[in-house]
């Protein structure tokens, strides 16, 4: 009934949010349109389902390995491919277009590596009873994506708030120079901007791989089509568009499944992306630009 | 000697045939990558082309010539339509929307029984020969090179280099935007169709984003200083993994590699001169 | 020529331009004076159209213009230069005159495509004009180098011949003395009165104080977004609320009082 689906909505959309604000994170400060992002919920989820099938890991032991290993394959993987255009003062497409032949590669040698098949967390994982909240039913899971994602949140804006590194980022996103002038290390903050994103994505891709217990090698891609249609809507580099953007996603998406045609669902993301551009190409809550005559 | 080339043309023929339509893709992309404008919508046009030019020979039986206008003709009109809107985005959001647009049709395409749903259609009659694709090519081809060396080329470069200063020079850069993705859309189409009839048999999943960045690869690649630039890089990459067997399956990988040592140390791609034209 | 009536522009927080309004007599040198970020450029902006005014008229050659896009006004006549230097790199010299000749190449396109008789003989008319041009400016030489290689000053005159390709009525020039040593300047400064006796109206944005005083036939000054004075080179020297916008009040006192 409604409010189930609502709750439904709430988890969907809160895992949409939380990588929707991590993309958002990479764009604001480091102006690129990083295409890779979306790999690293394929290499987080498969990092966690390693940690688990290979190294008997407890969920969270092995959330957390996912979450580094993606993060440390996204230093690596920016410095390879971004740091040598940034060097040579590259225009902004030119990020795009190798972060386009970067995801395409990455996605090819995971499928070439774990292969095309869809790949299960062991079911001793997660405690199947669900829980009698009020009249929803309520799956353990899900209260722990939503704790997960509202608790990231908030550590991520304390961090961006109030410690140093974080101070840092938001000073290199506003002036790079001038934060390199006085005395910011650049590299140490691109970096610490890219392991950080790429863990949000991580995160975002093992709760998906888990609330759906399904985990194949092309699940970012999904995932980055709609992580484009919330922060479209939602407006490039706006924090609150994104966090709105994409818990209206995942309500539209449970809507038009529940109540609609779960074909659709796909496209659901898509025509909200098209529409957005066309009545709203500034995003939610737009932001006044120079517009020609 | 002609007993040989026909048995080497019937053997390779996917192959040759192929390569006459990736070029053609790729001059698709040239028309819109010349003007600096990141469309990625080649694949979802040429997916548009390929199941109407398909409908219209399975359903209606019409003569090729009528197939492969219509084709083209088709996916002009879409682009008409959806271009305009997208006519005030900058490059990023231009890039994601084409991008949207190839996903949303393929949906489309599975949830549609009358476009064969999930299945795709088959059985659809060979008749792309060799020299209707490389034909249209060396049209398509000559006409780009013309226009190139003319004052139409000369704005396109400006287009390219300085959109607002472009406009003060007098230049109606959206016409010129519009009509490029126009042509795009079509040459795409036209591809789309070209290659059904020669596959007999086309499906939704082919003409998505890893379609549409194959695509990007050739122009990438041979750069896009000169039309030659695709049509060299659609050959290359067509042709490359037939012929090193072992990277056959690696397809995928090869390309994403190529964009990305591409865009980092041959940044003009391969052909990187620019075209000579009148006071050039 | 140029009549610009209660021009604003406001972004989020910041009033760029505040109701401006000016004319500009045709067959006139023009001068926009004013402190740096008074909206100068902004204005610039706007008058050849790549920034929409939030509020007023912009009216050329007795037309209406305020909402025509920037291809139509360059057609009408309104040429531009950029204040940092905005020449197509990548092209040789002479093509970039020849892209400012565009509105005035006539010929079809698939006249110009095919290559038909007449449009090779406009092109061919087209790359004398444009030769002349680079030689009234004094960069002939460069002609067939790519344009980013140029010195800053000779790519400052390719600017204006550019823009003076398309035979515009109108010449809007953006601080076009920008970083030039005082022989270019002189240099400069005969060029544009040449152009002015040729017919030209110029109207023009620079922070060159001699320079401007000793070409313009008048000024409008600006400070924060407002029109604070107007009027010929002598009144605006001695205008009290200029030399405070520019030196400060308690300059302005001091110099009050001294004279």
């Amino acid at each position: 009934m409604l409010s189930q689906q609502l709750f439904n909505a709430l988890v969907l959309g809160s895992v949409y949010a939380l990588f929707a604000l991590g993309f958002t994170l990479t764009f604001g400060v480091l102006r690129v349109i990083n295409l890779l992002y979306g790999f690293y919920v394929a290499a987080g989820a498969f990092a966690a389902l390693v940690g688990v099938q290979n190294l008997g890991l407890g969920l969270w032991a092995a959330g957390a390995f996912g979450v580094v290993v993606a993060g440390l394959v996204a230093v690596v993987c920016d410095f390879l491919l971004l740091t040598p255009l940034r060097r040579a003062k590259a225009p902004e497409l030119s990020s795009l277009i190798v972060t386009l032949g970067g995801v395409l590669l990455m996605n090819s040698v995971m499928q070439i590596v774990f292969g095309a098949e869809v790949r299960r967390f062991p079911a001793r994982l997660l405690s199947q009873d669900a829980l009698s909240v009020g009249p929803l039913l309520v799956a353990p899971l899900q209260l722990v994506i939503i704790a997960t994602v509202f608790g990231l949140v908030a550590l991520l804006f304390w961090f961006m708030e109030r410690t140093r590194l974080g101070t840092a980022i938001r000073a290199v996103a506003e002036r790079p120079d001038t934060a390199a002038l006085m005395g910011v290390n650049v590299g140490l903050v691109v970096g610490g901007v890219s392991f950080l994103s790429a863990a949000l994505s991580a995160t975002a891709g093992i709760l998906i791989g888990l609330n759906f217990n399904a985990v194949q090698p092309y699940m970012g891609e999904s995932m980055m089509l709609r992580g484009f249609a919330i922060i479209i809507v939602g407006g490039l580099g706006d924090i609150r568009g994104a966090l709105v953007a994409g818990l209206a996603l995942g309500f539209l998406e449970v809507m038009t499944a529940g109540y609609v045609s779960s074909n659709l669902k796909e496209a659901v993301a898509f025509a909200a992306l098209i529409l957005g551009l066309w009545l709203r190409p500034n995003g939610l809550f737009g932001r006044a630009s120079g517009k020609r005559a | 000697m002609m007993a040989a080339l026909d048995d080497l043309l019937w053997s390779y023929q996917s192959l040759i045939y192929g390569l006459g339509t990736n070029a053609i893709l790729g001059l698709s992309m040239y028309a819109v990558l010349q003007l600096g404008q990141l469309s990625l919508g080649q694949a979802a046009f040429m997916g548009i082309g390929a199941y109407a030019g398909t409908l219209l020979t399975l359903k209606l039986g019409l003569p090729f010539p009528l197939v492969l206008a219509a084709s083209a003709l088709v996916p002009a009109v879409v682009a008409l339509v959806i271009g305009l809107p997208t006519m005030k985005l900058s490059g990023v959001h231009l890039a994601i929307a084409t991008i949207g647009l190839g996903e949303v049709l393929r949906v489309a395409y599975i949830n549609t029984e009358f476009l064969g749903g999930a299945l795709g259609l088959s059985g659809i009659p060979g008749k792309s020969n060799f020299w209707i694709i490389f034909g249209l090519l060396a049209v398509v081809l000559a006409g780009f090179i013309l226009a190139s060396r003319s004052k139409i080329g000369r704005a396109c470069e400006a287009i390219r280099e300085d959109e607002d200063a472009a406009r003060v020079m007098g230049i109606d850069v959206t016409a010129y935007k519009m009509t490029a993705l126009v042509i795009s859309a079509a040459l795409a189409g036209l591809a789309g169709a070209l290659n059904a009839h020669f596959s007999s048999f086309i499906g939704p999943n082919e003409f998505a984003f890893e379609t549409a960045v194959s695509i990007l690869s050739f122009a990438i690649l041979g750069g896009v200083t000169t039309p030659f630039g695709p049509v060299l890089g659609a050959f290359v990459l067509t042709a490359l993994p037939e012929v090193l067997r072992p990277l056959h399956d690696f397809r995928l990988v090869f390309n994403g590699l190529i964009i990305v040592l591409v865009v980092i140390f041959l940044p003009r791609g391969i052909l990187g001169f620019r075209i000579r034209r009148t006071g050039g | 020529m140029l009549k610009v009536e209660a021009l604003t522009r406001a972004f989020t927080g910041l009033v760029a331009v505040d109701a401006v309004s000016f004319e500009v007599a045709p067959n006139t040198i023009h001068a926009l004076i004013g402190p740096n970020g008074a909206g100068k450029t902004t204005l610039f902006n706007m008058i050849s159209g790549l920034l929409a005014p939030s509020n007023g008229a912009i009216a050329f050659k007795g037309g209406d213009v305020t909402h025509a896009p920037s291809h139509v006004r360059a057609r009408l006549g309104l040429g531009r230069t950029f204040q940092n230097l905005r020449v197509f790199g990548e092209m040789t010299v002479l093509e970039n005159v020849l892209t400012g000749m565009h509105p005035r190449l006539g010929a079809a396109w698939p006249l110009s495509v095919l290559r038909s008789p007449a449009a090779r003989v406009e092109e061919k008319a087209g790359q004398a004009k444009a030769l002349a041009l680079l030689d009234k400016v004094g960069i002939a030489d460069h002609a067939g180098r790519p344009a980013a290689d140029l010195a800053y000053g000779d790519q400052r005159r390719l600017e204006i011949a550019r823009a003076l390709a398309s035979d515009p009525a109108l010449l809007l020039l953006d601080e076009p003395a920008a970083g030039m040593n005082p022989t270019e300047t002189a240099a400069l400064g005969d060029l544009l009165q040449d152009l002015r006796r040729e017919g030209l109206t110029i109207l023009l944005v620079e922070h060159d104080m001699g320079f401007v005083m000793r070409l313009s036939d008048r000024l409008t000054v600006l400070n924060f977004g407002r029109k604070i004075a107007e009027g010929g080179p002598d009144a605006i020297r001695k205008d009290a609320t200029v030399i405070e916008a520019y030196l400060g009040t308690k300059v302005a006192r001091k110099l009050a009082a001294a004279s």
